[in-house]
């Protein structure tokens, strides 16, 4: 171990809020600082690039509580070199968009990271596990990068309708003439974006109300579990049809039903577990010290409940997911010519009665991510269940 | 009745365990923890293994029947039972085996039992099953070994669900069950530590006789040396997974040979030293009056008491006396129907939501559980930091400063326990966490509710000379309640004896331990083990005496 930073890279007792909104507003500037720099030329744009490299190592070490090695710095600094190596190559496309550029450097690092700092867990993880993480990272990052990856733009007619696969169109193009591989490359972008703040959503709106629930109790509890039960009371399709015919399928509007549907499966998760947490001892003899509900919540129930919440939102994500896809196929999801992997399936299927199997790569590509994301999430049960004993 | 522990002859060898060693896994790797013992056991004859948690009590008396638990094995040896190696016997042979002519009583009979079968039908399952008898005539079977076991009601006990019947009765009854098929052995695994004392001798006695009558041989795994010596022929003492010594019961209790066997043995000679008649200032806690329930169940009833400062107070009882809802009133969770808590001479909000934060900053409590009363997701800094930060404002460094020195006051290294998780340290590590937590408050009273009956004996103790030390040091007052007298005598310097709700007699140690006692106070007393193998003989010939 060369360098063993202790737990605050920067030395001093600043409180952590004053300083982290310091850290953003630097990461800000230095932001706006690179995108001007792409305007002007290649070479101030690296340098840019790199600038804001080791700007976030130093952020994100102080973040993260990274214990530094060199072997993790070396990791670290490879990866992104290598990232920047691949967008000076492709110059042309990853200074035509900028975000998406600055976006997958933001990934690759934090993936690095993430990486080095639980690497003794990842080592010892299956191979189902690896195999999860590895599907997960291969798609936020092409989520990511899309624009700079995919051939063409995402509504773009290239070619003549259902042409075949071929060196110029991978996959072939769709009922309307549009690239396949790069409609592939945009749906995920958009149907997994849209599907993981639908369920982050979810998650927020049910898990806090399901747990202040518990800690409450009383006519709180009341309310709260009633609302739910009526929410529940109605077939959740028809009830998302109605309430999306009613207000309009915006996107916005998409997340908030789908989120507030699904938050109630949340809510009484939340709650049931929490209710097994609220009767222990330690939360007691926090409530008779005299905290207030907030660090109840905060710091004695919710850390103590996230094994399950989290396995639950891995199979949530994949609910939501299909929900989505369902919508779409119905005709209510995501609006054309946005590409979204569930319209994708439906605009294409007569190809289905010829043989060909391209309007199932979308479906593949909702299944595999399944896979994945359930994998990771059963690893991290069995980890979290090994840590409590 | 002495006789039959030491002179009777005892038939032939039925279990010898040779070189005994068992692996358990963790982190990928096997270690060992049972290393090369050797057990025989003959016909009739009651084998006590003694030791603390961790000694591989357990594990040996599972390997008896040829068992080890998940993620452990039996790596090396022989266990020789009637003639056949049970490392070698197939699973189909283990299992004709097992209920037959070998059966388990576990420590949380509880536990042990399904709760959604009647007793009799889970008492009938083994010898049908294995084609012993059928089916009525295991029930006259069953409603008979109730009998000789002493349980109420032989007829009809058996048709009640287990939720129905009383701890006591319900270890009494898994006895009867793993005696349905008459098997040659038994292992007994801690089958009173869960119970009262005073439903511990009936349990015990019951125990003994039936385990007499059909000249059955025993193992019986315990950590509490009193009680071993009142069911055991032989001792064998045991310690991280080594022999430490083994011989005939009276023989090791009048001359233990090892140091460690000596520690065992002197467990319960720790006594506190006098202190002074409590000053005639106002007590520091005063509880007047007090009536309290749960909804409409009365627990208390008229219950007064006080606390002194520096002093300690013990609270006496069996389980369901009302001893841990006086805490709850005391704290606030349970406001009284009736009656005031006066702290310092000053009325104490009946709810805890309604008292000042310096009123909960001096009032702290300890918990019987210590793998409950700290939150297993959080370090040991934030579980010691948090009622530094929250009562006395300490933030950074000051607040490290300070956790250090609670953690060297508790004997815990810093350097090494500062940022483990619950779940890296032992029972006694933890609740010696749960210790520096109220502590950090600089507390002037602390409630301490069962805070040794969830650890061993040892351990136990260590905790009760921290307790003290840090009361010497500290000038704390304790109220301690405890179902445990031998807590007691160590450390109280009051007791109060409570019964259904009621305080039936209170006053200092001296008085209260010196007769005449409540009806109550003698039947607790006379309850707890010594270490005497002709104890339960002679109290039981005394119960029966005054009852004749």
């Amino acid at each position: 171990m060369t360098m063993s930073a202790p737990s605050n890279a920067f030395g001093g007792q600043a409180s952590p809020w004053v300083s982290r909104i310091a850290m953003a507003a630097v990461h800000f500037f230095i932001l706006v600082l690179f995108l001007q720099n792409v305007a002007a030329d290649t070479w101030s744009s690296v340098i840019g690039l790199l600038f804001a490299h080791l700007y976030s190592v130093v952020a994100l070490t102080y973040w993260s509580k990274i214990e530094r090695t060199a072997a993790g710095d070396t990791v670290i600094v490879t990866v992104t070199l290598e990232y920047v190596l691949m967008a000076i190559i492709f110059w042309e496309r990853a200074s035509a968009w900028p975000w998406s550029t600055m976006f997958g450097l933001g990934m690759v690092q934090v993936c690095a990271f993430a990486a080095v700092k639980y690497w003794k867990d990842l080592r010892r993880a299956p191979a189902s596990a690896w195999f999860g993480l590895i599907v997960i990272l291969v798609y936020v990052m092409v989520a990511a990068t899309a624009p700079i990856i995919a051939p063409f733009g995402e509504t773009e007619i290239v070619g003549s309708e259902y042409d075949v696969w071929s060196n110029k169109h991978l996959l072939g193009t769709d009922n309307l003439g549009r690239d396949m591989f790069t409609r592939l490359i945009y749906g995920g972008r958009n149907t997994v974006g849209i599907a993981f703040t639908t369920t982050l959503l979810a998650f927020i709106i049910g898990g806090f109300a399901g747990i202040l629930a518990a800690a409450m109790r009383g006519w709180v509890d009341q309310v709260l579990g009633r609302l739910v039960d009526i929410l529940m009371a109605i077939p959740s399709f028809i009830f998302a049809l109605l309430i999306l015919t009613i207000v309009g399928t915006s996107i916005p509007s998409l997340i908030m039903v789908i989120a507030v549907l699904d938050a109630t499966r949340v809510f009484r998760l939340a709650r049931a577990v929490s209710m097994n947490v609220v009767v222990l001892d330690y939360v007691e003899a926090a409530s008779l010290r005299g905290e207030g509900l907030w660090w109840l919540i905060r710091s004695e129930i919710l850390p103590n409940i996230l094994p399950p919440l989290v396995a639950e939102f891995g199979l949530r994500f994949c609910f939501v997911f299909l929900f989505l896809s369902g919508l779409s196929f119905l005709g209510l999801g995501i609006q054309p010519p946005t590409a979204d992997w569930g319209s994708m399936v439906r605009d294409n299927a007569t190809l289905i009665t010829y043989g060909d199997i391209t309007p199932l790569l979308p479906a593949a590509a909702i299944a595999i991510l399944t896979i994945g994301v359930n994998f990771v999430v059963d690893w991290f049960l069995h980890k979290a269940s090994g840590l409590k004993d | 009745m002495t006789d039959a522990m030491t002179g009777d002859p005892k038939g032939e060898i039925i279990l010898d365990m040779h070189g005994l060693r068992i692996e358990g896994r963790s982190d990928e790797i096997w270690h060992e923890i049972v290393h090369g013992v050797n057990v025989t056991l003959r016909r009739g004859e009651v084998l006590g293994l003694i030791g603390e948690s961790g000694a591989g009590k357990s594990t040996i008396g599972l390997a008896a029947m040829g068992f080890a638990r998940d993620g452990c094995r039996i790596s090396g040896g022989s266990i020789m039972f009637d003639g056949v190696d049970l490392v070698k016997a197939s699973d189909d042979s283990l299992r004709q085996l097992r209920g037959s002519r070998i059966a388990y009583v576990a420590q949380s009979a509880a536990a042990a039992f399904n709760p959604a079968h009647k007793l009799i039908d889970q008492y009938c399952e083994a010898p049908v099953q294995h084609g012993i008898m059928p089916r009525a005539e295991a029930e006259s079977d069953a409603i008979d070994l109730y009998h000789r076991l002493r349980l109420p009601d032989p007829e009809s006990i058996g048709f009640r669900y287990p939720h129905q019947v009383s701890g006591g009765q319900l270890q009494r009854a898994m006895t009867a069950m793993a005696m349905a098929c008459r098997p040659d052995l038994i292992v007994f695994d801690e089958p009173t530590t869960a119970l009262d004392v005073t439903t511990q001798i009936e349990v015990l006695s019951a125990i003994r006789d039936i385990v007499r009558q059909f000249n059955t041989a025993a193992i019986y795994i315990t950590h509490d040396l009193a009680v071993v010596s009142q069911m055991a022929d032989r001792i064998m003492v045991l310690r991280h997974g080594n022999l430490i010594e083994e011989g005939e019961t009276r023989g090791m209790i009048e001359d233990p040979q090892k140091e460690y066997t000596r520690d065992l043995l002197a467990v319960r000679t720790f006594r506190k030293e006098i202190s002074d008649e409590p000053n005639a200032e106002v007590p520091l806690l005063s509880v007047r009056g007090v009536n309290a329930a749960y909804g409409k169940v009365p627990v208390l009833f008229d219950v007064s008491m006080d606390i002194h400062r520096k002093r300690t107070v013990a609270v006496v009882g069996e389980s369901g006396s009302g001893k841990s809802t006086m805490a709850r009133v005391i704290t606030g969770l349970l406001p009284p129907s009736q009656g005031e808590v006066f702290y310092d001479g000053q009325a104490l909000a009946p709810g805890h939501r309604r008292r000042s934060k310096d009123d909960k900053r001096r009032l702290q409590m300890i918990y019987q559980m210590p793998d409950t009363a700290i939150n297993p997701r959080q370090r040991v800094r934030s579980i010691i930091g948090r009622p530094l930060e929250f009562y006395l404002g300490m933030r950074g460094e000051e607040r490290d400063a300070r956790i250090v020195q609670l953690l060297e006051m508790i004997e815990l290294d810093p350097d090494e326990f500062i940022d483990r998780f619950p779940g890296e340290l032992s029972g006694g590590q933890k609740q010696r966490i749960c210790i520096a937590r109220a502590l950090a408050a600089e507390p002037e009273l602390i409630i301490c509710d069962e805070v040794t009956s969830a650890l061993d004996q040892l351990v136990a103790e260590e905790i009760l000379k921290l307790l003290q030390r840090l009361q010497d040091e500290l000038g704390l007052a304790y109220m301690f309640i405890t179902h445990d007298l031998a807590t007691v005598r160590a450390v109280a310097d009051e007791i109060v004896v409570m019964l259904q709700g009621k305080v039936v007699e209170h006053g200092p140690k001296a008085e209260v331990l010196r007769p005449p006692h409540h009806e109550y106070t003698a039947l607790l007393l006379s309850s707890v083990p010594e270490m005497d193998p002709d104890w339960l003989d002679n109290l039981l010939d005394e119960r029966s005496g005054q009852t004749a």
